[in-house]
This record gives C-alpha cells, sequence and structure tokens, in this order.
C-alpha cells in the first residue's frame, strides 16, 4: 500500500516517523528486503556538504537619510551585483575584490572573497558597506560608507543558481607540471586524483529521476531551512545513465533558496582554491519519502554502483574534449586509491563525507522530533524525457 | 636519541659542509627530510638526526656556533582541527602520510611527529586549516 507524504507528516507530527539516513538504508535493504523496508521506513534523509561555486546571497541593506540609490555595492571591498531596485544587491560566492593580485603571482592564494563575506556575515561579524550611485531626484545621496551586520539588513536569502551536482568528474592530470584547478592541486602524471561528492549520501543520487525531489522541496540549507526552487543551471537529466539510472557523468544540478538569518557558518563556509579563485562549501541535506518499493530502492544505492568520469583537467578538460580516461566507482575513491591506465592513483576528496554524515543525522533528527515536516513538490524537474541537451558556446562572426 | 629539526642557516653557512661534519665528528646518522639550499639565501634542512644523547647535543652546539638554528618540526606545522571539514583534499598530497584519513569515519588526522615540513598541503587546503611557521 503506498504512502502519501500527508500521511508521513501526520506520523512526523506524532513523533511516530522512522527515518533513517541513506547510509542506514542500504543495510536495512539487505537484510529485510525492498518491501518490508518501504513498509516500515517513512523517510531517508540525504546530504552533502562540498564547494559550490554557483551559489550567493541577495539583500536589502535599509534606507539611508538622505536616499542613496546604490549603483555599485561593496561588502569589505568585495563588489556586489547591484543592478537591481535601490538598496537591493546580489554578492556572489566567488566574486573577489578589485585589488585581489589573482593569479599575477602565480598560483594565487584567492584568500578572501564574496564566500567568505557570507561566512562572516553568519558568523555574526559586522562587515564594511560601501556604495556610489549617480544622484537623482528622489535619491540624492552619492556615496556611503558604513558598518553592517547580518541583523541589520532587511532581507538576506542565500540564492544559489547551481549546488547538489548529481555527480561529478574526478580530476586527474596528464602534464608534466603542476596544475591548480577548481578540483584542487594536481599533481603532474596523475600523482593524484580528486573527486567531489558524496556518492551514496549525496541527494539527487539517491532519488537519480527526481520521482520525490522538485521545485518546493522543503530541505536543510546551510544549517537552516531552505527550498529547492528550480532545476539548476546546467541541469542535464539526459546524461549517461548506469542500469540502475544513477548518472554516470555530471547530470541533474538545484536551484536552491532559504533565510540566510537562519544559518550557520559551520554549513557555509568560504574557499579557497589556490590558483583558480574563491568557491563555497555549501552544507545540503533533502529528505525523501518513501512513498513506494522504487523510490526505497533508489536510497539504497551503494557507492560500489554509482560511478564517474575520470578526466584529465590539463588538456581535456580545458579545451572542451569529450574523452574520459577511466570510471571509477565511489568506493573505490572514498577508500584512497583508484587504477587508470594501470597506474594506481591516490584519491583526495573535495566534498567532505564527514560532514555529509552529519547534515544526514541532523536533518533526521530535526524530522524526529517533529520540528522539519516534509512538503510535495509543486512541480517536477525536468527529467530523463526531458530531451535536454546542454549546449556548448558557438563563437560566431561579429 | 632521535630529533626530527628544521635547520635555519644564515647565507654566510651556506658553504659550510654541516652534514658531513655532524656525521664525521659526531657520529650522527643524519636523514635530509626536505631542503632548500641556494645561494646568497637563507637555507632550510628539515632533517632527523639520531645518535648517542651527548653527540646529539654537542652536534647542535656546532651548528649554533655556526650560526644555524634548529627548533622542532612540530611547532612548525599547524592543523586547525576548528578550520578542518575533513575533505580529505590533502591526503595524497602527504609525501609522510603525516595527514591520514581514517577510512570508517572518512575523518582527517594530523601526526606531527610524521610531518616533514614539505608544505604541498598548504595550497592544496581550501579552509586555510594548515598553517607552517618558521
Amino acid at each position: 500500500m503506498p504512502k502519501t507524504i500527508a500521511e508521513i507528516n501526520e506520523r512526523i507530527k506524532k513523533g511516530d516517523a522512522v527515518v533513517v539516513t541513506a547510509e542506514e538504508i542500504i543495510d536495512l535493504v539487505d537484510k529485510k528486503g525492498v518491501a518490508q523496508v518501504t513498509r516500515d521506513v517513512d523517510v531517508v534523509t540525504t546530504a552533502t556538504f562540498g564547494p559550490m561555486c554557483s551559489s550567493g546571497f541577495y539583500f536589502n541593506f535599509g534606507h539611508s537619510r538622505p536616499r542613496i540609490r546604490a549603483q555599485k555595492i561593496w561588502l569589505n571591498n568585495i563588489p556586489a551585483y547591484g543592478g537591481l531596485a535601490a538598496v537591493d544587491a546580489y554578492l556572489g560566492a566567488t566574486e573577489l575584490s578589485e585589488d585581489d593580485p589573482t593569479n599575477t603571482i602565480y598560483p594565487g592564494a584567492f584568500k578572501y572573497g564574496g564566500a567568505h563575506v557570507i561566512e562572516d556575515l553568519v558568523a555574526g561579524k559586522d562587515v564594511r558597506l560601501k556604495a556610489i550611485s549617480y544622484g537623482t531626484d528622489c535619491y540624492p545621496k552619492k556615496e556611503i560608507e558604513t558598518i553592517i551586520n547580518l541583523n541589520d539588513m532587511n532581507e538576506a536569502v542565500l540564492f544559489n543558481p547551481r549546488n547538489a551536482y548529481q555527480n561529478y568528474n574526478v580530476g586527474v592530470n596528464l602534464s608534466d607540471k603542476v596544475i591548480y584547478t577548481y578540483m584542487g592541486v594536481l599533481q603532474p602524471r596523475m600523482g593524484n586524483a580528486n573527486y567531489s561528492s558524496a556518492g551514496q549520501l549525496s541527494p539527487l543520487l539517491n532519488d537519480p529521476l527526481y520521482l520525490t525531489i522538485g521545485i518546493g522541496t522543503r530541505i536543510f540549507l546551510g544549517g537552516g531551512i531552505g527550498y529547492v526552487v528550480w532545476q539548476g543551471t546546467q541541469h542535464n537529466p539526459c546524461a549517461l545513465r548506469g542500469e540502475n539510472k544513477v548518472p554516470k557523468r555530471g547530470a541533474g544540478t538545484l536551484a536552491v533558496m532559504g533565510d540566510l538569518k537562519q544559518m550557520s557558518p559551520n554549513w557555509l563556509k568560504g574557499v579557497s582554491m589556490t590558483g583558480y579563485g574563491v568557491s563555497m562549501a555549501v552544507g545540503i541535506g533533502i529528505p525523501i519519502p518513501i512513498l513506494n518499493e522504487e523510490i526505497c530502492q533508489f536510497t539504497a544505492v551503494r557507492d560500489e554502483a554509482i560511478y564517474a568520469p575520470v578526466v584529465d583537467y590539463s588538456s581535456t578538460y580545458p579545451q572542451r574534449e569529450p574523452d574520459v580516461l577511466a570510471e571509477v566507482n565511489y568506493s573505490q575513491l572514498k577508500k584512497g586509491s583508484i587504477v587508470v591506465n594501470g597506474k594506481q592513483i591516490p584519491t583526495g576528496g573535495l566534498s567532505s563525507y564527514a560532514k555529509a554524515r552529519e547534515i544526514a543525522e541532523i536533518l533526521k533528527e530535526w524530522i524526529r522530533k517533529g520540528d522539519f515536516l516534509l512538503t510535495e513538490k509543486v512541480a517536477s524537474l525536468p527529467s530523463v524525457d526531458s530531451g535536454i541537451s546542454l549546449k556548448a558556446l558557438k563563437e560566431k562572426a561579429l | 636519541m632521535k630529533k626530527r629539526v628544521v635547520l635555519t642557516f644564515p647565507k654566510e653557512s651556506i658553504e659550510e659542509p654541516i652534514t658531513y661534519h655532524l656525521i664525521r665528528d659526531y657520529e650522527l646518522m643524519v636523514n635530509i627530510l626536505s631542503a632548500k639550499v641556494s645561494p646568497n639565501e637563507e637555507g632550510k634542512m628539515v632533517v632527523e638526526i639520531s645518535g648517542q644523547k651527548e653527540m646529539l647535543h654537542n652536534g647542535i652546539d656546532y651548528l649554533k656556533k655556526l650560526g644555524v638554528t634548529s627548533e622542532a618540526l612540530a611547532q612548525d606545522v599547524i592543523w586547525d582541527e576548528q578550520r578542518c571539514i575533513h575533505c580529505t583534499a590533502c591526503i595524497p598530497l602527504c609525501p609522510s602520510h603525516a595527514l591520514s584519513v581514517d577510512r570508517s569515519k572518512m575523518l582527517v588526522s594530523f601526526n606531527s611527529d610524521r610531518c616533514i615540513v614539505c608544505g604541498l598541503c598548504l595550497k592544496a587546503c581550501p579552509y586555510h586549516a594548515i598553517e607552517i611557521r618558521f
């Protein structure tokens, strides 16, 4: 007898819901079988904590007297986008100050950027706000410099256009010199291999066809409550998949948002990728309601059954060539070494499995205590039948 | 007795064959873990020295007279457990396995006794969780 989200929410309110993590469900299904577990378990919690560049927050910092339109805005010297209404702005996680040396002294350190401002704000710190504008009759002020913190802002909303990537490349370097990439420091001649997914705990790998995760899904976001608001940018559901329907390449993505004022520096962290730039590690936890056996079976996916492509970041990736050196699974990646072209390579992660586990546990507790109810999606994300294919940019003659 | 130390030499002492003297005159076993010695610059060498206790002290005194300072290795590398998110990006780069992972918990830990202060982890850590203080 299939369950409904309304029924599960009734059990959550009474404190009777059975909630397990996406790791715990694996052994349960092994021992009891999918039919029994579907009856027994109400919710599976999934999670991930890794660098997600396409993140940022929009905010309204209130009107000064006299008023300023705030055409250009900086927080701690990091530019925020002001092409919105007066005193609204968006600060991107990867933004750098105009005087950041970037890679002029190679490899650049990228010590402080938009993500670090966000981390400082959620840590309760004051930041410097600067804004300039042309004067108008209704907004005469042309410049302002002051101190502001998260509580002073009217709204502060994390809005991330591309998070929670459903699978990702494993980066290696085939060249003879060290390279500095968004996949970390890659040593020459495949000296290391870096991956970035929580694998069997990762949200979209546990709901590969987006049966329950959709627009309107309530989630754990940066330590607070957020929502899935759209498919993310570069959402590519038609990517290569295995027989278990799990993508073997980067595939789906999520756009998420939530109240920054609820969030914590434990779960939003500035990232400095040497030689590459700034990013932000974002903690995301997504509950999956076990409505039927198919959904249950999907959440029982294990690392051994999730494959990722090994890609050369010295040439193949920058030149947008399609070549994949090998496919490896997350069990191998997490054990610490993989074999590519006969060579054993030590692996490093960018996404923290330990922290993903912590988030899955926190979300489990929230649901068990009745603090967090599940939502019904209001629309589905485009899936394998959408016909979506990722477009590359063709440069046209002017 | 065994000691792991960072030797810092002023540029005037670069020409001095100090490892030779430590070995021959003080009967010490000198294992060079990393070294950066170039003309007209301050030199750095990370060594593991072992031998008789008295000889070891005498050897270090000999270095002092040359203006070569020695510091215990462990004080130089700081791993900030609070900043570490246990991503494991540093793990494949650490040649001496000073940084390692408990694979069942997927938690990173740092064993300063094994650290040779090569500095490879510094650039690999996106969270400024590792610092080297010379």
